[in-house]
């Protein structure tokens, strides 16, 4: 009797032993993926760095040499665009949201779509903004890649603002309210002082998500193969740029695209990691 | 000090509060603009998907979801090839990336040593940062040549055989496909969905763990028994947030499908998605019929994503406001 029950304990233990396991191995798994798809990103990346990545244009095809110069420039120039137009609505938004729509029906349902908006298809963005700006102007343009980034941008700056807010202590708020300064006043010196810190993070992690983005660009900025700065017309940027160059058949092409697919994995992740780190010793304090 | 302040008349008082009172105001309507506006661009995006496509569902109507043609020259279309490659696609990372998920989860909270929880943690989280076309690069040029030369030819030789799902598994080796495709969207949507299953784990009360523990569960039993029907709500939120990424991921999808427009039973065959369907036509889509058939695509897209995602959000409502009560 007792072998017996004895058995059917080793089993189990067994059982607990080997599901434990697959566990680890998945972890492992994912590990090593991760650590594949940085190692790929960094050997292409780094055998095809040069200074002339940064100091010419994108080359016709077929051609030699030849830079990246004219896309960082446009992805920089529509990333700004972007973080201009969308943080100010997003963290006056955030803000409706945390501090006027307690208890409100209209808070939920705002706090509803911008949770769908932040998980959203990006190329449903860009199919929106291409409606929006590119068909009423007739052409793509600059404006518009930036403008299709903002719409990326915003549902991120309006939950982390809106989550910031939330942390900042009642207390704070009753006591500036008793000194009788204007609600607006409170929020503004007091408030977004208090909470500075991590809506500054949560916009570093939307800066971080949209110079990625290459989905909402193919049909709103397309692509240039000149330097421009000119914002109201066609614009190279470099997700769009590492798009066509990868998926052609030209070697030097593939070469550019893995050096600016190294240069815009280092920048997100380093801007990611980064303001994650910093939010995280904040909220350990 | 005091006696400024004494002295200080009523009247710039009265003032100063009405002032308050009217920027409080102003403050509150700026505020209040700024939340709907937000509310008004989804259904803006919305509203502009449903104008573009209409010309596509009035000319072809309901045999807009069930045909196969997809003619530009002919002016024909239909989207049954690329919602076919969308669902099988996201069906095959559902598959793949789900366990493996709630294998990390399982493994973060319960197994691994408390010290190096977070640094994992944290690894996999790095995995959601990584572009989307960077995932597209590295399974064009690096994953798709290790599926056609090392794992393709296995699961043919092994699984082409045997009858029915052998069926799944015949054809060439090409590497590119709706396998490969599967397998990458399973490892971009692994972090997001084991970190909401390792974040609601943490929440499950210890008594509950530890009274079956008292009662000499395993830790895998616990696991199985108390863990995960405790949070079963949250997880299949979480599941569903993975679900929804998988279906509109686009640029990764454009890299590795083939974008072919072909349905077959092999899933080593090349096929396409919506998504991936978007990223290449729209530009070039110079007249409106070839336009509108694409929106018509975007919308049902939405429209699906929207569904699947209020789902997930729904559910991660229910589980919190459980937490909270």
């Amino acid at each position: 009797m007792a072998t017996h029950s004895g058995s059917i304990y080793r089993r189990r233990q067994i059982g607990s032993m080997i599901a434990l396991s697959l566990c680890g191995i998945a972890t492992v798994v994912g590990l090593v993926f991760l650590a594949w798809i940085l190692w790929t990103t960094l050997i292409h990346g780094l055998s095809a760095l040069s200074p002339s990545l940064v100091t010419e244009m994108t080359p016709p095809p077929g051609e030699d040499g030849g830079g990246l110069a004219n896309a960082f420039m446009g992805s920089l120039l529509m990333v700004v665009l972007a973080v201009i137009i969308a943080t100010p609505i997003g963290v006056l938004a955030g803000t409706f949201l945390s501090e006027f729509s307690r208890g409100k029906k209209i808070g939920e349902a705002i706090r509803f779509v911008n949770d769908i908006l932040l998980s959203a298809p990006s190329i449903i963005i860009g199919l929106f903004v291409y409606e929006l700006v590119v068909r009423p102007t007739s052409r793509f343009s600059g404006f518009a890649g930036g403008i299709a980034l903002a719409f990326i941008f915003l549902p991120v700056v309006v939950r982390t603002t809106d989550e910031m807010l939330r942390l900042v202590p009642d207390v704070m708020r009753e006591a500036a309210l008793s000194l009788g300064i204007p609600r607006w006043k409170v929020t503004v010196n007091i408030l977004y002082r208090a909470a500075s810190a991590g809506i500054l993070t949560g916009i570093l992690l939307a800066i971080a998500r949209i110079s990625g983005e290459t989905a909402p660009l193919l049909f709103t900025a397309l692509n240039n193969q000149y330097w421009s700065l000119d914002m109201s017309q066609p614009m190279a940027n470099i997700p769009v740029v590492i798009f066509q160059f990868a998926m052609s058949p030209y070697e030097q092409w593939q070469n550019l695209a893995w050096a600016g697919a190294f240069v815009m994995t280092a920048i997100v992740l380093l801007l990611s990691v980064g303001s994650r780190a910093i939010l995280n010793r904040r909220n350990a304090k | 000090m005091s006696e400024a302040m004494a002295s200080l008349p009523a009247t710039t008082a009265g003032v100063k509060r009405r002032d308050g009172a009217a920027g409080d105001r102003i403050f509150y309507w700026i505020v209040l603009g700024c939340g709907l506006f937000v509310l008004v661009a989804l259904f803006a995006a919305a509203f502009s998907m449903v104008w573009d496509g209409f010309l596509a569902f009035r000319t072809f109507g309901f045999g807009f979801l069930t045909g196969m043609e997809w003619d530009p020259v002919a002016q024909r279309f239909s989207g049954l090839v690329p919602i076919y490659g969308t669902l099988v696609t996201s069906a095959l990372a559902m598959i793949i990336g789900v366990p493996v998920s709630l294998g990390i989860a399982v493994f973060i909270t319960e197994v691994a040593p408390r010290s190096i929880r977070g640094p994992i943690g944290g690894a996999i989280e790095l995995l959601a940062g990584i572009p989307s076309i960077i995932y597209g690069m590295w399974g064009l040029f690096t994953f798709a040549p290790f599926m056609s030369d090392y794992v393709q030819p296995v699961l043919i030789d092994w699984l082409g055989p045997i009858p029915i799902i052998g069926a799944l598994f015949t054809g060439a080796p090409l590497g590119i496909g709706m396998l490969t495709s599967g397998i990458v969207l399973a490892i971009m949507i692994i972090p997001f969905v084991s970190s909401v299953m390792r974040d609601v784990f943490l929440v499950v009360p210890a008594q509950l763990k530890e009274s079956a523990y008292a009662l000499g569960s395993t830790k895998w039993e616990v696991v199985r028994d108390i863990v995960i029907p405790h949070t079963r709500t949250a997880v299949v939120g979480g599941i569903f947030l993975g679900l929804g990424r998988a279906l509109g991921e686009t640029m990764a999808v454009t890299f590795v499908l083939g974008n072919t427009h072909n349905i077959a039973v092999s899933l080593m065959e090349p096929g396409t998605s919506i998504a991936a369907t978007l990223a290449n036509e729209f530009a070039e889509a110079s007249d409106d019929l070839y336009r509108s058939s694409l929106s018509a695509l975007g919308l049902i897209l939405f429209v699906v994503t929207f569904i699947v995602l209020a789902a997930a959000k729904l559910m991660l409502v229910r589980m919190a406001r459980q937490r909270g009560e």
